[in-house]
C-alpha cells in the first residue's frame, strides 16, 4: 500500500535519509501494519467526537511573572557546539539540491 | 539457595515495605542496604542497568518515608547529571541539567536514586531489543525477552538487584513486562504523576508507575509518586491518598471478563489462559462474582494506538536534530546535518514509527488515520464507562504469551505489537491497570491486569492485594 515513492515523500518530511534497503524493508513493513490499522475504517464513526486527551484538563495557565530558569552555560552545555552564547548551527544557505530547499527546511521546523 | 548466599544478598531478599520497616526499627542501616543493592546492580548479568550509582550515597535524614531504600529508574526519566539517553544513540553524552519530578519527589521521600535501566529506545518496543545498548535477558530464562519497554527495571527487580524501580507505560509498557518477568507492575490513571522530565514518546498516552516485588510495595511506592505538578500542563494529581492496601476478601466485587479480550480466538496462549481461569476461581472463592463483559470497541484498539501513538512521537521525537543535545553528525547545510543526525543516531523501529506516524499526518492522510482514530479512542473510553456501571474491575491476562525467544519476534513488527493487545485499551482510555503475577506456564510466569474507572487506584490495590495473598506466587524463580 506504502509504495516507494511514498516512502521517499515521507523519509524527506520526517528529515530521515533511507538506504535503499531500508526503504523496501519499510515499504513492506509499514504496508503490513496500515493493513491492520485500516480496519478502522470499517467502523461507523457518525458524530463521534475525537479524543485528543482523556483527563478533563482546561488551560493549565500561570501567572506571567518571571522565575529563575536554568543558567544560560547551563542550558548550552549539552550541545554539540556553541558560539557567542548561542547554538550553533551550519548555515541553511548551504542546503542543496533539488529535494531540499531551505524555504522548506524552514517551514517544517 | 540459602547456602552460600552472604549477608548482603539477604538483605536484597527484602521487599522494599520490609526493607523500610527494618530501618524504621533500627535492624538495618540504609548505608548498607544501598552498598548490597549497589554491588547486586553493578554485577548485574542481564544488561538491566545502563548506569549505576558509584558512591554509596549519604544516607538520607532519619524519618524520610522511605527510609533509604534504594530506586532503579527507567533511563527515560531525567535525572541531573546522569546520563540519560532514553535506550537511544542519539542521546549520546546526555546529562540533562535538572530532574524529572517524580524522581525528585522520591528522592525528597527518602528513595536514593541506584541506577538507571535499559530499556526499547524511546520506550518503542514489547522485548527490550530495541534499545541501543543491546537486549535485557529475562532473569528466569536467559534465552528469552523480560518484555519491555521497561525491560531492564522489570528484570531488575525480578532478579533482585533492585528492590522496586519505576517504568512508564504508555501502551503496556510497565505491566507486559511485569508479567513476562514474574512481578508486579501499575499503570496510575493518566495524569496521576507528573511527567516533567520524562522524555516524551507519547504524550497523550505516556505515565510513569511502579515495578515492584509485591502490591503493597507498588501502593507504598505511588504513594510519593502522585501529585500535581504545575510544571506538567496535564498533570492532576490524585485526589485523597494511595493507602497501603489490606483484607483478604472480594465480597460483593463484581468482576467483568470482555470476551474480547479473553475469549476463544483472541490468540491468547493455552498456558497464559489456564492461569486466568484459575485466577478467576480464587476470586470467587475470595467472595467476587466473575461475569463475561463486552467491550466491543476494544478488537479495534491496538489499530487505534499504532496511528496515536507513532503520530505523537513523531511530533516529539523532532527534537532531535543535533542542535540542542546528544549526537551531532556535521553534513552540508543546516537541513543535511538535521538528516544525517537522526539516520544514523535513531534505531530501526524508532525510524519505524517516526515514518508511520508522519504518514498518517501526512495531507491526504489526516482524516483516514488520525481523525479515526481519535474517534475510536472515544468509543473504547465509553466501553469501559459501560462496563464500569455494571462491574468493579474489569480483569484480562495482561500478555498473550509468556516470555518469548530472544530474535523470535524481532523481524515481524505486527506480531510484536499484538504483545499490547490486552494493555492497550486502558491505555487509551486513560484508567489504572494493574498486573499481578498468577502462575507459571511451562516454568515462565504469566502476569493478570485488573483495571477499574479513572482514580479509583485504591480499589485497584485493594483487590490486586486480596488476589495476590491467594495466588501465593513464589517469585523465588526469577532471583537466580
Amino acid at each position: 500500500m506504502l509504495d516507494r515513492e511514498q516512502v521517499l515523500h515521507v523519509a524527506r518530511l520526517a528529515r530521515l535519509e533511507l538506504t535503499e534497503d531500508e526503504v523496501d524493508r519499510m515499504s513492506e513493513e509499514l504496508s503490513a501494519v496500515l493493513g491492520h490499522i485500516e480496519k478502522i475504517g470499517e467502523l461507523d464513526l457518525d458524530g463521534v467526537p475525537p479524543t485528543t486527551h482523556v483527563v478533563e484538563v482546561s488551560n493549565a495557565l500561570r501567572p506571567d511573572e518571571v522565575e529563575p530558569s536554568l543558567a544560560r552555560e547551563v542550558a548550552l552545555a549539552n550541545a554539540p557546539a556553541v558560539a557567542d552564547g548561542g547554538f550553533l548551527v551550519p548555515s541553511p544557505q548551504a542546503d542543496a539540491g533539488p529535494n531540499v530547499t531551505s524555504s522548506e527546511g524552514q517551514s517544517l521546523r | 539457595m540459602t547456602a552460600g548466599r552472604n549477608a548482603s544478598s539477604d538483605l536484597t531478599l527484602l521487599t522494599a515495605a520490609a526493607a523500610v520497616a527494618a530501618i524504621e526499627r533500627g535492624e538495618l542501616s540504609p548505608a548498607e542496604l544501598f552498598e548490597a543493592y549497589r554491588g547486586a546492580a553493578a554485577a548485574d548479568e542481564l544488561n538491566a542497568y545502563l548506569w549505576v550509582a558509584e558512591d554509596a550515597h549519604d544516607p538520607p535524614p532519619p524519618g524520610l518515608a522511605l527510609a533509604g531504600v534504594p530506586l532503579a529508574v527507567k533511563d527515560l526519566f531525567c535525572t541531573e547529571g546522569v546520563p540519560s539517553q532514553a535506550g537511544s544513540k542519539i542521546l549520546e553524552g546526555y546529562r540533562p541539567p535538572y530532574t524529572a519530578s517524580v524522581v525528585a519527589r522520591l528522592s525528597a521521600a527518602g528513595a536514593p536514586l541506584l541506577g538507571k535501566t535499559n530499556q526499547d529506545e524511546f520506550a518503542m518496543g514489547s522485548s527490550n531489543e530495541n534499545s541501543a545498548f543491546g537486549p535485557v535477558l529475562n532473569p528466569w530464562d536467559r534465552t528469552r525477552v523480560p518484555g519491555g519497554s521497561s525491560g531492564g527495571s522489570a528484570a531488575a527487580v525480578a532478579a533482585g538487584s533492585a528492590p522496586w524501580a519505576l517504568g512508564t507505560d504508555t501502551g503496556g509498557s510497565i505491566r507486559q513486562p511485569a508479567a513476562l518477568c514474574g512481578i508486579v507492575g501499575l499503570k496510575p490513571t493518566y495524569g496521576t504523576v507528573s511527567r516533567y522530565g520524562m522524555i516524551a514518546f507519547a504524550s497523550s498516552l505516556d505515565q510513569a508507575g511502579p515495578l515492584t516485588r509485591d502490591v503493597t510495595d507498588a501502593a507504598l511506592l505511588l504513594q510519593h509518586m502522585v501529585g500535581h505538578d504545575a510544571r506538567d500542563a496535564t498533570s492532576i494529581g490524585f485526589p485523597g491518598e494511595i493507602e497501603l492496601p489490606r483484607g483478604d476478601s472480594l465480597k460483593g466485587i463484581r468482576l467483568g471478563v470482555p470476551e474480547e479480550l479473553s475469549g476463544d480466538g483472541v490468540g491468547i496462549e493455552a498456558g497464559v489462559l489456564d492461569a486466568f481461569n484459575a485466577t478467576l476461581k480464587l476470586a470467587e472463592s475470595l467472595g467476587a462474582s466473575v461475569e463475561t463483559c463486552h467491550l466491543p470497541h476494544a478488537p479495534h484498539a491496538l489499530s487505534a494506538y499504532y496511528v496515536l501513538a507513532p503520530a505523537e512521537a513523531s511530533s516529539n521525537l523532532a527534537r532531535y536534530d543535533g542542535v540542542r543535545y546528544g549526537k551531532r553528525i556535521e553534513n552540508d547545510g543546516l537541513v543535511g546535518m538535521y538528516t544525517k543526525t537522526r539516520s544514523q543516531g535513531f534505531g530501526r523501529e524508532v525510524k519505524r514509527r517516526i515514518m508511520l506516524g508522519t504518514y498518517s499526518l501526512s495531507s491526504g492522510y489526516y482524516d483516514a488515520y488520525y481523525g479515526r482514530a481519535q474517534r475510536v479512542r472515544t468509543k473504547i473510553a465509553d466501553d469501559f464507562r459501560v462496563a464500569f456501571d455494571q462491574f468493579d474491575f474489569v480483569v484480562t491476562p495482561t500478555a498473550p504469551s509468556v516470555a518469548f525467544e530472544l530474535g523470535a519476534k524481532t523481524a515481524d513488527p505486527l506480531s510484536m505489537y499484538l504483545n499490547d493487545y490486552c494493555t492497550v485499551p486502558m491505555s487509551l482510555a486513560g484508567i489504572p491497570a494493574i498486573s499481578i503475577p498468577n502462575g507459571l506456564s511451562a516454568g515462565l510466569p504469566t502476569g493478570f491486569q485488573l483495571c477499574g474507572p479513572a482514580f479509583s487506584e485504591n480499589r485497584v490495590l485493594g483487590a490486586a492485594f486480596a488476589l495476590e495473598q491467594a495466588i501465593g506466587f513464589e517469585a523465588s524463580g526469577g532471583r537466580t
